[in-house]
């Protein structure tokens, strides 16, 4: 069935916690109202009521630790971050408590939780409300870091994310929420830990991550028309990243370019051109092509918006310079 | 409220193993056997005990870096808490938390925590989910006089009342947040009205007289068990140690510790108590002081012994399971 990723989401939400009464969602305007900003959450109060669709204060701190608190006492909630950049106030619970409880307890602690959360730039929302962040998460051990691209890619990391019992932050594109795409019906669930390969070629590989790997696709169908076959690869899952894939893909082309919507230091672009320059350093013809967001806070106008997100452009330069050298 | 003669003996057994455990900790630290910062609970252990005399093993606690007094007031093996305190891998947590993050999720225990009110938010989640499952549970977190400053304490009370949790706030007044006094570090002059103003009840106790703890607590914990929502108790006592151990006090007025010591005394102010009442005679209590120090003693002896993590467990138990890219 067709349909959005926004849907797909909203969808996936109303099984699970049909599939599974410990599911809960908490988080603010969740239950209220039409299901947050972009109606993420819209028609699960009227089917599961109030004690399951939790609409919380303003008060992150208390969402994300409450929600880690449940977890280790037997509920699944997945609560809402609406903007990852909101992590600057409620950090402490993410990184201190909820991602060591398993490791600092010694294996006790089973805390099955899901943190859903905004993330990427396109909209115009300006410094505080655009960022990706995630290279942040995923260097922190003890949580899982998930970016679909899709909608179909949405429905089954979402579901195993709920299923799997440690705490995974799920971070869904905003400026990919409308986009539609085939997903499967009934029960579907992507393991983590294992990557998309988008479109398949021999000259060159494209990794993109989030909503960079719809964008490495559209460069891939512009590097096509000029003859040369690039591998599209969306690695899903950041935490845990498959490495394997990824290698694969450059075993075979010799070629890599990393499209990561991040700032560029220590984002997922540098881990994984390290990784590459590690453990694929003989599959390598070429240096391998980082291309992401400056080093810089996201501007507000769209003017700026445009030339600081990466581009098909972009992308298709980088892969042109890698072919030449 | 009367309390039978069995939980009297109990409740002074706990509050005398959290004395000896602390001062046999203090001296292996001094000996160099126990690695780390160790925060010890010494001259507040009435609060811990009144509190969880109320608390069934499924009611949760989350504690603080003062945690050890929480945790064997609320059911955890002493021999797993030295073993951990001395980086064991037979300890309550591997040796991976150690004195900071002693925990025991059976127990109820959902740890002490080292960042101060980190745990309040996390004692609401698990209010919430005992709302949620109706299982008449109640969860407890203890805070000291420093964490109620802290954003997430506000977070968590507010939160609390919103969803109407069986939450209970235990706020510890030791007077000291590390070194600086209450007096400078709280705006307010009256904390307990500004606790109130969330919206919510405190019960205030002297936190050196159990039975003051255990009445204040008792209705605390009642009201949330009620689903009334959130409650509040706050108990005045000051630690008999530094922050940390090796602290040298020097923020500490002249013959403070030697007054806490000798006129503050949970466990004299228990004896004088039991002596006028005559519910649980002196050779009762004589005879629990031996058996604490034999089980302190046979702790520490374990501890010394326990095996000690291998290599391959420093990557052991990060993930249930991480997924099959890794």
């Amino acid at each position: 069935m067709k349909m959005s990723v926004r849907e797909a989401i909203n969808l996936t939400l109303h099984e699970e916690m049909a599939r599974d009464p410990r599911v809960v969602i908490m988080g603010e305007d969740v239950a209220s109202g039409q299901g947050g900003v972009y109606g993420v959450t819209a028609g699960l109060t009227e089917k599961f009521g109030v004690a399951r669709v939790i609409d919380t204060p303003i008060t992150e701190s208390a969402i994300v630790g409450a929600a880690g608190g449940a977890a280790l006492t037997g509920l699944r909630p997945v609560a809402e971050l609406m903007f990852i950049d909101f992590l600057g106030v409620c950090l402490d619970q993410l990184l201190n408590q909820i991602a060591k409880f398993r490791y600092m307890f010694g294996g006790q602690a089973r805390t099955p939780l899901v943190i859903r959360t905004m993330i990427g730039a396109g909209e115009g929302t300006g410094p505080q409300h655009s960022q990706i962040l995630y290279p942040m998460l995923a260097a922190i051990p003890g949580i899982k870091v998930v970016a679909p691209s899709n909608a179909a890619d949405a429905k089954g990391l979402l579901a195993e994310a709920i299923r799997q019992d440690d705490p995974v932050v799920f971070c869904e594109h905003k400026a990919l929420y409308m986009d539609e795409c085939e997903v499967p019906e009934g029960d579907y669930v992507i393991p983590f830990g294992k990557a998309r390969t988008v479109v398949q070629g021999t000259d060159i590989t494209l990794c993109g991550l989030s909503r960079m790997a719809v964008l490495a696709d559209q460069a891939a169908a512009e590097l096509a028309a000029e003859g040369i076959s690039a591998e599209v690869i969306d690695p899903r899952t950041l935490s845990p990243l498959d490495e394997e894939s990824i290698l694969a893909s450059v075993s075979k082309t010799g070629r890599l370019v990393v499209v990561d919507e991040s700032n560029p230091l220590c984002s997922m672009a540098s881990e994984i051109s390290g990784m590459v320059a590690e453990f694929g350093f003989d599959y390598l013809d070429a240096p391998v092509q980082r291309v992401t967001a400056p080093h810089t806070p996201v501007p507000a106008t769209p003017c700026l918006e445009k030339d600081y997100v990466p581009s098909v452009a972009d992308i298709v330069r980088a892969a042109k310079k890698a072919l030449a050298y | 409220m009367s309390i039978p003669t069995e939980a009297l003996s109990d409740a002074y057994r706990l509050m005398k193993t959290i004395r000896e455990f602390e001062e046999r900790v203090n001296a292996e630290i001094m000996n160099g056997q126990i690695p780390g910062f160790t925060h010890l609970y010494t001259g507040q252990e009435a609060n811990a005990v009144g509190v969880c005399a109320h608390l069934d093993t499924d009611d949760t606690i989350i504690s603080t870096h003062r945690g050890h007094g929480h945790c064997i007031a609320k059911g955890a093996d002493v021999s797993g808490m030295m073993k951990e305190l001395f980086g064991s891998s037979e300890g309550l947590c591997k040796g991976k938390g150690g004195s900071m993050h002693v925990a025991d999720i059976d127990k109820g225990i959902l740890g002490a925590n080292g960042i101060v009110a980190g745990g309040p938010p996390i004692s609401v989640g698990s209010a919430l989910a005992a709302k949620i499952r109706k299982n008449g549970k109640v969860a407890v977190s203890f805070s000291g006089d420093g964490s109620v400053n802290q954003g997430t304490c506000f977070e968590a009370m507010n939160m609390a009342v919103v969803l109407k949790v069986p939450a209970v706030f235990v706020i510890e007044n030791n007077y000291y947040s590390e070194h600086t006094n209450i007096s400078y570090a709280v705006g307010c002059d009256d904390l307990k009205a500004r606790t109130e103003a969330f919206g919510f009840p405190v019960f205030v106790a002297d936190g050196a007289d159990f039975f003051a703890v255990h009445e204040a607590a008792g209705k605390a914990i009642a009201h949330a068990r009620a689903g009334n929502g959130p409650a509040g108790v706050f108990a005045e006592q000051g630690r008999y140690h530094g922050h940390f151990v090796g602290d040298p006090q020097h923020y500490r007025g002249e013959g403070e510790l030697d007054d806490l010591r000798e006129n503050r005394c949970c466990l004299k102010n228990f004896r004088a108590r039991m002596l006028e009442s005559g519910e649980v005679s002196e050779d009762v209590l004589d005879g629990i002081d031996a058996e604490v120090m034999a089980l302190i003693e046979q702790a520490t002896i374990d501890a010394k012994a326990a095996a000690r993590p291998t290599p391959d467990q420093v990557t052991e138990d990060v993930y249930i399971n991480y997924g099959a890219g890794a």
